[in-house]
């Protein structure tokens, strides 16, 4: 392992991966964009703007009286790097830089972007933006007030302030621990990416607010084998956050889990088909919420009529202990935002309060479209996409069961441990999400293992089976991507220990 | 694309990422521009224009390798960015198999000219666009009462790249693509909505499939899943329609590369030459379908593409096999992916075969699962219809089929006549036998 403490670690930097200057390094503003020390500077330094530039291109978008027009401005610095086959063989970079102009003319969206920020480029922009209305000019809002944040993801280093040569060092290490962990693993790769996104959002309300986004991830793979028999697991993490994350002790975990969580696949069995108690484990199991309930809670699909829970508001789905959030205020969850992509604040939302059904997850047109303040939780994938409401870190609080009371309650079913993806169709209501490894459960105790199965239910239905929530809430740990719409947006999800007493389990015979 | 601005700009980067040291390059500058129409019951809902360009680079210097991407083609960006670009390179481990690809094997592009560009394209205007867009969704007016939204979409593209590699590869491509889609939902028992869609995509506009037709097969597929159930735990044959076996037979894409064979990550490994299928099963990779929807003359090592044998007769003849885990494995590149997937068609058209079914589950929707590329293992949900006597009887949904391709495969039992040419994998009608369906 890396013998130097994180400290150390971040201090021994060789040439970083910087691809841009930073002039200094920047939080989430808080400020007046009129007071002396202008928060935005920054970022109008950034991307070559200011004031007089977003008013004129703003006029352009109104051109033809939209009701409403945002700018959002964004660059991206990404950067991985992949050990393989013993080696830190493999290394990528990448840029993103652009702005995307968005004009709304009731629940109309009229949408363009542009990579080249000038004002001749935005300009140009804007007015195939602005074809969506069909009336008179408005005018650009004279001044911008600052939105005030709350930061949940403090940094202290910037990951242009990380050394290749750290990381090369740090890959090898956790590569050579896991070939010390078992004699059966016979391929490993361990892949390190972080990526560090600044955000401008500006709208012809007069708003104004800008993010600095961190992200880290990092995973290991590894392939063993046994008897001729081949299999492939892999264990990883994804926060909101700088390299001191990576501490000794979770450097030295993530080769561990890898490893036990692939060897142990040799043991596993698939289940037996049909309906059974689910017993989902505390963490990533949150997957369950995600499909079942979260997107179905997306106002789009609401103000649409098309969702299974468009008519469903205020009423009972689930038994009192069930209380489901999406929140994007955790400290350093992946999911986590500070603002969304349209500039309201992060905020914590109640889906299900006491197992009633309470908020949709809001973007700017659907708040306005129900008449309710929106929730934060309007997002994209960057600034060639226009935001759509969006989970952010979605979890069900803790229960008044424990593990061991729901694993004594199921006579015959399994435990879902490791998730690999789901999907849902949000009309009918019904998903599924794959199971990767779990266990299985006979007359109330823990006998065996299983591996890759499918599950698949009703939103609605097994929410109301959710008979049973434990007090040991988890957050998964990994790096988890939600797709919509063609957009990819990272979240994340959790759950404590909890039983769905029937659902069906895709095994076989 | 400015085609002398565009190529100019990557003979510079290319010289540049040579003066700063590199051995070797390769690069690609390419430009698109998208325009989306959608409706929603009458209306536009969006409007979404674009064009966009970048760069990407592979970075060959002192026996490592890096590549990185930009959007910021500046020249005083790009001068900063291919500056870290390989000074971040000499960090990294020295790898013996990275290296270009052999330039024998840039030679022989097919001399068919695939007709991937459409010339119209330029020509339509915004109101065309808007009455196409319109005119899928108003087929439906009227037609179910039960309707609560019907949203359609058109949407096209442009796009034009160059592809340079230090050792003398040079390539360009121009290509359009139209697509158009309708999904519609209708209100269903209780709190459920059924939805269906439709999508169809093209490379020249006057082959996409009529708006009505899209239509209404949007509508019908809905109204299916009108009243759909799971039904008891049972084994019995698979009946996949045309346009959705590709959801099958996709996930084999990753079991037969070159990377996970290498990483042995493969149940298909050490297996070439063998027989892994029944004797129905025939695929063949074929880039060089005239305006084919994975047609391409190179792939992105430069490869001259090629057509291909995948499976013949159940026997495993082919991996794909990109420059770099072609190296490590000693086999010589053949591509580094698929282009188009042709399946030997049958004799029977896709209802032909249904009718002769007594029992047996007709998939016409997945939802989610997954396979494990290392077992062959697999577990998917489905939606459908079950067939008895020929007839479909009871609308199916919740359920999953689990199996491995092992046994699949060798499970093929008829193959229809009718492939899905709407799609780069043209997949007929196929009969597996004895699939395990999970339910209640």
């Amino acid at each position: 392992m890396v013998q130097m403490s994180r400290r150390d670690f971040v201090k021994v930097t060789g040439t970083g991966l910087a691809l841009a200057t930073l002039p200094g390094f920047i939080r989430s503003g808080f400020a007046g964009v009129g007071a002396g020390d202008n928060p935005y500077n920054f970022y109008f330094q950034r991307f070559g703007i200011d004031e007089d530039m977003i008013r004129k291109v703003m006029a352009e978008a109104l051109h033809y009286g939209g009701d409403y027009c945002d700018l959002f401005f964004q660059n991206e610095l990404s950067n991985s790097i992949r050990l393989q086959d013993n080696i830190v063989n493999s290394a990528s970079t990448n840029v993103t830089l652009g702005v995307g102009i968005r004009v709304l003319n009731g629940n109309q969206t009229g949408y363009s972007f542009t990579e080249d920020i000038s004002l001749a480029s935005m300009k140009a922009a804007a007015r195939t933006a602005a074809g969506i209305a069909s009336g008179s000019a408005k005018a650009a809002p004279q001044t911008f007030n600052a939105t005030k944040l709350m930061n949940y993801y403090e940094t202290e280093i910037s990951y242009e302030d990380v050394g290749v040569k750290d990381k090369v060092d740090m890959l090898q290490a956790i590569n050579d621990d896991v070939f010390k962990q078992d004699a059966r693993v016979v391929k490993a790769n361990v892949n390190f990416s972080d990526s560090e996104n600044y955000i401008l959002v500006v709208n012809s309300e007069g708003g104004i607010a800008s993010d600095y986004q961190p992200m880290l991830r990092i995973s290991v793979g590894c392939t063993a084998e046994e008897d001729g028999k081949r299999e492939n697991n892999y264990f990883d993490y994804s926060v909101r956050d700088d390299i001191n994350f990576l501490t000794e002790e979770k450097l030295k975990r993530l080769p561990r889990e890898a490893v036990a969580r692939t060897v142990k696949l040799f043991e596993a069995q698939t289940p037996p088909a049909g309906e059974m108690p689910v017993v989902l484990a505390a963490g990533s199991s949150g997957i369950l919420l995600h499909e079942a309930i979260g997107h179905g809670m997306e106002a789009d699909f609401n103000r649409q009529g098309i969702s299974v829970f468009s008519d469903m508001i205020n009423k009972k789905v689930a038994e009192d202990f069930v209380t489901i959030v999406d929140n994007g205020t955790n400290p350093h969850v992946r999911g986590s935002i500070n603002v969304d992509d349209e500039g309201h604040p992060s905020e914590e939302t109640q889906l299900v309060e006491n197992g009633v059904l309470r908020s949709y997850i809001h973007d700017r047109i659907s708040a306005k479209h129900y008449g309710v303040d929106p929730t934060g939780s309007g997002r994209r994938e960057s600034f060639k996409h226009y935001p759509l409401p969006r989970m952010r870190n979605t979890y069900m609080k803790n229960g008044p069961h424990t593990f061991d009371e729901i694993i004594a309650n199921v006579k015959y079913g399994i435990v879902a441990e490791q998730f690999t993806n789901g999907q849902v169709n949000i009309g009918p209501g019904d998903f599924t999400f794959y199971v990767k490894s779990g266990s299985l459960i006979e007359d109330g105790k823990i006998t065996g293992l299983i591996k890759d199965v499918n599950i698949i239910g009703n939103g609605p239905e097994v929410l109301s089976r959710v008979t049973m929530v434990a007090n040991d809430m988890k957050m998964a740990e990994g790096g988890w991507t939600c797709g919509k719409n063609g957009q990819s947006v990272p979240v994340s999800m959790g759950l404590p220990s909890v039983l769905v007493s029937s659902i069906t389990v895709g095994g076989r015979g | 694309m400015e085609k002398n601005v565009h190529l100019d700009l990557g003979y510079w980067v290319q010289k540049k990422i040579k003066q700063l040291g590199a051995s070797q390059s390769a690069l690609g500058i390419r430009q698109s521009r998208s325009v989306s129409v959608d409706y929603r019951d009458g209306k536009v809902e969006t409007l979404k224009e674009s064009t966009q360009q970048s760069l990407w680079i592979e970075v060959f210097a002192k026996g490592r390798y890096s590549s990185h991407s930009t959007n910021d083609l500046r020249k005083e960006s790009l001068e900063k960015f291919l500056t870290n670009a390989v000074d971040l390179t000499g960090f990294l481990t020295k790898d013996e198999f990275r290296r270009l690809a052999d330039p024998d094997l840039y030679e022989g592009q097919s001399k068919v000219d695939l007709d991937l560009y459409d010339s119209g394209q330029s020509d339509i205007t915004v109101e065309e666009r808007q009455d196409r867009a319109k005119a899928l969704g108003a087929y439906l007016e009227g037609k179910d009462d039960r309707i609560i939204s019907v949203a359609s979409s058109f949407s096209d593209n442009h796009s034009e790249s160059y592809q340079l590699a230090s050792n003398g590869f040079e390539g360009h491509k121009e290509s359009t693509s139209f697509a158009q889609s309708v999904e519609t939902s209708i209100q269903g028992k209780g709190d459920k909505k059924p939805q269906g869609w439709r999508y169809y995509r093209a490379r020249h506009l006057n082959d996409l499939v009529g708006a009505e037709q899209t239509a209404k097969e949007a509508l019908a597929r809905t109204q299916d899943r009108l009243g759909a159930e799971k039904i008891a735990s049972e084994t019995m044959p698979l009946l996949l329609e045309n346009s959705n076996a590709a959801g099958l037979l996709w996930r084999l894409a990753r079991p037969l590369s070159a990377s996970s064979i290498q990483q042995k990550n493969s149940f298909l490994a050490d297996r070439k030459g063998e027989k892994v299928g029944s004797d129905l099963l025939t695929i063949t990779d074929d880039p060089s379908i005239v305006r084919g929807l994975g047609s391409r003359y190179y792939d992105g090592d430069g490869l001259a593409a090629k057509s291909m044998p995948i499976f013949t007769k159940g026997v495993l003849n082919n991996y794909y096999t990109d420059v770099y885990y072609g190296n490590k494995l000693g086999w010589t590149p053949n591509a580094g992916g698929s282009s188009n997937l042709i399946v030997k068609p049958g004799l029977r058209s896709g209802a032909e075969i249904e009718a002769s079914l007594d029992r047996a589950i007709l998939v016409t929707n997945w939802l989610g699962g997954n396979a494990n590329p290392t077992t062959g293992d697999f577990s998917l949900g489905v939606a459908g219809w079950l067939i008895e006597n020929g007839k479909r009887v009871k609308s199916i949904t919740e359920m999953n089929i689990s199996g491995n391709y092992n046994d699949l495969l060798m499970n093929l039992i008829e193959v229809g006549n009718d492939p899905w040419i709407h799609s780069s994998f043209r997949t007929p009608t196929m009969v597996f036998d004895k699939v395990s369906f999970s339910g209640s």
